[in-house]
């Protein structure tokens, strides 16, 4: 395991109790996993993409940041990983690919949340670190799009079994879409792919392999947009492709994987019962709590007076929100504040040597 | 003072005022019009979409790659695609129309 894998907390059907979870898993979320360790609170994150690192790492992971404090220039994938190393001695657990679903109250004051992939969580603190929401498949927006979806219209691959013997028709010119293509290909009965031009972003190794598939006739190329779905009771017989060149084509197909990329919603969590004011929960600035007691919002999704949206404002509110989550999480311990500099207790907890 | 109209995704038309060095993007989010523009402006989504009154496309700066591969996330590319993102208003851009593309 490399010095920055996350780590995979195990599925199990019992509730899991930690001190504090958190929601999204971006620069705020992993920097909140180092401030509660210092304390030493222990934390687990749920996120919807398949790795930690939120927007940084699946909007811009190659594109520099030049304004986080003592770093003059880093990339976000790089931001993601330093961070990851820095919260390493804290054991953070990972539940990914999976959305915060619902959240209530228990007997006792802790929360419970549940997430889509049926992870049952119990903590005295939750964390919302959500950003702009989770990452979400951008879906067809025309209209009749909606009875096909989940039947015969699918905008990622859960089970390439699905797929055997089917007419696919694959949208997308990126590495998801040609990755498919090329994964599908062999158990399809027929592939076509659709893109609006001749000129892909996904890797040059797999637009060379689909230009062969398409060179030997095994699957079929076309250029344009779907315009039209074709079908009844959710069951799709074709698609209307609107030809770049200016025509229309109908193509017969009986499965269309469309990939547009992610865009991000704020989800299950916009029903929490929390305030919330132009799609961001309202906080307060002293210890970022929201107005559940024992709920906190950090980062981009948190508002308040003078908010700046900033990766070091949220580096910031992680701190703060920390001390008043102990609260919560040791209502018995006096906390007191130490600097990792000089404190042997911060150096055991941070696994180094005095 | 210069501005610029943008016409929303219920066909109706706003005049703006357009500050220079800004991106269209930032023109348009600033009037308080709906754009999403979630990447904020780096070019690493494709939610500031908007198609670009034909008179108007020839003054504006050539696409970039980075944009081009973006707009693959877009949906209804026409020809006078662009992200507003990447439009730096100056001011022989004053009276430039865009229409917000739709939304999804």
């Amino acid at each position: 395991m490399s010095a920055t894998e996350p780590q995979a907390a195990p599925a199990t059907d019992a509730p899991i109790r930690t001190d504090m979870v958190i929601v999204g898993a971006g620069p705020t979320g992993l920097f909140a996993v180092f401030e509660a360790g210092l304390l030493g609170l222990r934390c687990h994150l749920v996120d919807n993409l398949d790795k930690p690192g939120g927007q940084c790492i699946e909007l811009y992971p190659d594109k520099p940041i030049y304004d986080i404090p003592a770093i003059p220039r880093c990339t976000g994938e790089e931001l993601t990983n330093n961070l990851l190393e820095q919260a390493r001695p804290f054991h953070p657990e990972f539940h990914l690919g999976q959305q915060a679903e619902s959240l209530t109250r228990l007997e006792d004051g802790h929360w419970r949340l549940v997430t889509s992939a049926g992870t049952v969580l119990e903590a005295p603190v939750i964390v919302i670190a959500a950003g702009a929401g989770s990452f979400v498949p951008r879906r067809l927006p025309l209209p009749g799009a909606a009875p096909f979806e989940g039947r015969s219209l699918h905008y990622a691959v859960r089970k390439m079994e699905h797929f055997r013997g089917k007419r696919l028709l694959v949208a997308g010119g990126g590495d998801s879409a040609l990755d498919w293509l090329l994964s599908l290909q062999p158990i399809a009965a027929s592939t076509a792919l659709v893109h609006r031009r001749d000129e892909f972003r996904a890797a040059p190794d797999s637009v060379e392999k689909m230009r062969a598939l398409v060179a030997e006739g095994a699957t079929t190329l076309h250029f344009g947009q779907i315009a039209e779905l074709h079908g009844t009771d959710g069951q799709l017989e074709g698609v209307t492709l609107k030809q770049t060149s200016g025509g229309e084509e109908r193509i017969a197909c009986d499965t269309v994987l469309a990939f547009f990329g992610l865009k991000m919603e704020l989800g299950p969590l916009a029903s929490w019962g929390l305030n919330l004011e132009r799609n961001l929960i309202t906080v307060d600035t002293e210890a970022f709590e929201t107005s559940q007691q024992g709920i906190f919002a950090i980062g981009d999704i948190a508002t308040y007076p003078g908010k700046l949206k900033l990766i070091l404002s949220g580096f910031h509110e992680a701190a703060l929100m920390c001390q008043k989550a102990h609260k919560y999480c040791r209502p018995d311990q006096k906390l007191v504040f130490r600097y990792t500099t000089s404190s042997s207790e911060l150096h055991k907890r941070l696994g180094v040597a005095d | 003072m210069a501005e610029i109209f943008v016409i929303d995704r219920d066909g109706v038309e706003h005049s703006v005022t357009a500050t220079d060095g800004w991106s269209v993007m930032e023109i348009v989010r600033e009037a308080d019009l709906p754009i999403e523009a979630a990447c904020g402006g780096c070019c690493a989504c494709a939610t500031c979409h908007v198609y670009v009154a034909a008179d108007w496309l020839p003054k504006l700066p050539e696409m970039s790659r980075d944009e081009s591969n973006m707009l693959d996330e877009a949906f209804q590319v026409q020809d006078n695609s662009r992200l507003s993102c990447q439009i730096p208003f100056k001011p022989e851009l004053d009276g430039l129309t865009v229409t917000l593309a739709p939304e999804f």
